[in-house]
């Protein structure tokens, strides 16, 4: 074990793809604080599958496999799906929950189809394209980890300078619009931070689970505090944990995928959150539950002891 | 400083405090191809408490929401000070309905009340002691100091409400816009918002307030306005709470009823 960690310190190639996947974490975590709060889980979803037919018309262009390229291919793409959605339910009568399902297996559907054209191509099929559905992190090279960690960092950056700004458009737009924010141009710059945090995520984690490093952290900090900046801070931490396990853990072994080890360790912190958090999490809820049933029964009791006949009826 | 431009000065300061909080001309508001408000127009006097009231469906919250400009309006005009909404802005504040916003986000009373200063902070900025002292300040107002650092979800529908309008007491404006204040309240909450009105209108400030219960009117504001669809009167409560014009503002939904030898309104 210890050799192991040792190892993975001592390759600085493998330092660097560890650190770019903890920052990657780390700000998909903030940005989807917000992407959660404003229950718009299921549009990173629809975001990151739409990625896969933007970085297939990349590589197809230009035959080369760099990151900034693909981020490129992938925003668009991603735009070009939320364009789509937003068609689909202003111009039909198609809610936004469906509309979302159409596109995102549309545009997946079509990445697919892309993908599998790649591969069966003379230059594609070395091009490790596949590696995009679940995710390789090992796969990175040194250039491609500079742009995860750049963009990272912008992304952590702006949602702290616009942290009041994009608290106040997720918890009550309308009173934003009233005091003079625009909210619509807001609403815009966040939808294209977590479009960035998706596409930057792909490469490591893939386009099939890169929305769990959206939304799992973000779910799990909510159980722990009721304070937004402490919200963020937790789901930033456990993104970075969950992004760190991913890299670290998909390094042992040539063929497991970074993507799902990722959503694993994610998951595993929201269960913990779900079943342990003080106050918000379930036992704590339980053992509250409990504690006003006994106090409710002594009160009917009237007087009897704290401790025997109420507790004994109770058991 | 030229003589000329001083004078304009003076001018354009003269015709602002001629100009009425709000000026309403000709808004109508549609939703697909109905129109929900149709070609209202009033002028609110100044220092005056304000009753909007109307049946179900009448466009009260429709209406007010166009005003602000969060709703488009297909035509008509707005003044607030003798000038655009968006110039006045600061002048302006708004406490919409409770249902409107998540209660269960994760903040407290006192960072929803600070949220009132972000209008004046400006961009990127933080709030700050100042802001935090007057939103201790202003929660005081409403009898909610003792919440201050209450989850928001934690907190009563009578006690979320207080929350909205000391957000409100922190624009520090002078016209404000309440949508449905007393919808739901327990009695505590409607005797502090009373209160609050009282004080707003003895600081000269212009409110305009959605209000429902017809019973309660007349004991708490100064005029009213009767809207369905149109407008069908305005003016002091006086003179326009009247059966005649209740009666053209509800149609056949409105029964007067004898009570103790004093009539009663009772909608159906």
């Amino acid at each position: 074990m210890l050799e192991w960690l040792i190892s993975l310190w001592s390759d600085p190639n493998t330092r660097w793809i560890l650190l770019g996947c903890t920052l990657l974490g780390l700000g998909s975590g903030v940005i989807g604080s917000f992407t959660f709060l404003r229950r718009e889980s299921l549009l990173g979803d629809t975001l990151a599958h739409a990625a896969l037919p933007g970085v297939c018309i990349a590589f197809m262009l230009t035959e080369v496999k760099s990151a900034g390229l693909f981020l490129a291919g992938a925003l668009l793409a991603g735009v070009a799906a939320v364009l789509c959605v937003s068609a689909i339910s202003r111009h039909t009568r198609i809610k936004p929950d469906a509309a979302m399902g159409i596109v995102l297996t549309f545009f997946f559907g079509v990445g697919t189809v892309m993908l599998t054209h790649i591969q069966h191509s003379g230059s594609g099929s070395q091009s490790g394209l596949d590696k995009y559905l679940f995710g390789q992190a090992a796969a990175m090279v040194t250039g491609d980890v500079y742009v995860l960690m750049g963009v990272s960092l912008l992304l952590i950056v702006l949602a702290l300078l616009l942290f009041k700004e994009f608290k106040l458009i997720s918890f009550d737009p309308g009173f934003a619009r009233g005091i003079g924010l625009p909210v619509g141009l807001l609403e815009h710059v966040l939808l294209i931070l977590t479009t960035v945090a998706v596409a930057a995520g792909i490469q490591a984690v893939g386009v099939v689970l890169v929305a769990a490093l959206l939304i799992t952290p973000a779910a799990a900090a909510r159980y722990w505090t009721d304070r937004l900046p402490v919200m963020l801070a937790a789901a930033g931490v456990f993104g970075a944990l969950s992004g760190t396990a991913g890299a670290a853990i998909s390094t042992l072994g040539e063929g497991i995928p970074t993507g799902p080890v990722t959503v694993l360790a994610a998951t595993l912190l929201f269960a913990v959150s779900l079943l342990l958090a003080p106050g918000r999490g379930l036992a704590a809820r339980a053992l509250r539950h409990r504690g006003m049933r006994a106090a409710y029964a002594r009160t009917v009791d009237g007087g009897a002891p704290p401790t025997g006949a109420a507790e004994g009826r109770e058991s | 400083m030229s003589e000329e431009t001083n004078k304009l000065k003076h001018r354009t300061a003269a015709k602002e405090a001629a100009a009425a909080p709000l000026a309403v001309s000709n808004i109508t508001v549609a939703y697909q191809r109905k129109a929900v408000v149709e070609d209202v127009s009033f002028a609110l006097p100044e220092g005056k408490l304000v009753a909007l009231i109307g049946p179900n469906g009448a466009g009260k919250s429709t209406l007010l929401k166009a005003i602000l400009g969060l709703i488009p309006s297909i035509s008509g005009q707005v003044a607030i000070y003798g000038d655009t909404y968006k110039k006045m802005r600061s002048r302006v504040g708004y406490v919409p309905q409770r249902e409107s916003v998540d209660w269960d986000f994760p903040t407290d009373a006192l960072d929803v009340v600070m949220m009132g200063r972000y209008g004046h902070l400006g961009w990127i900025k933080r709030p700050g002691r100042r802001e935090k002292e007057l939103a201790m300040a202003t929660l005081e107002k409403v009898g909610m100091a003792d919440f201050a650092r209450r989850q928001i979800s934690q907190l009563s529908g009578g006690q979320q409400q207080r929350v909205f309008l000391a957000r409100a007491l922190a624009q520090e404006a002078d016209l404000y816009f309440m949508d449905e204040p007393f919808a739901g309240v327990d009695a505590a909450t409607e005797k502090a918002i009373i209160a609050l009105l009282g004080e707003l209108r003895r600081e000269g400030k212009t409110v305009l307030v959605v209000h429902h219960d017809l019973s309660t009117v007349e004991e708490y504001f100064d005029h009213v306005l009767l809207l369905n669809k149109r407008l069908v009167a305005a003016g002091p409560v006086a003179e326009t709470f009247t059966p005649d014009k209740l009666h053209e503002t509800y149609g056949g939904k409105l029964a007067i009823v004898g009570q103790d030898g004093r009539e009663a309104l009772v909608v159906k």
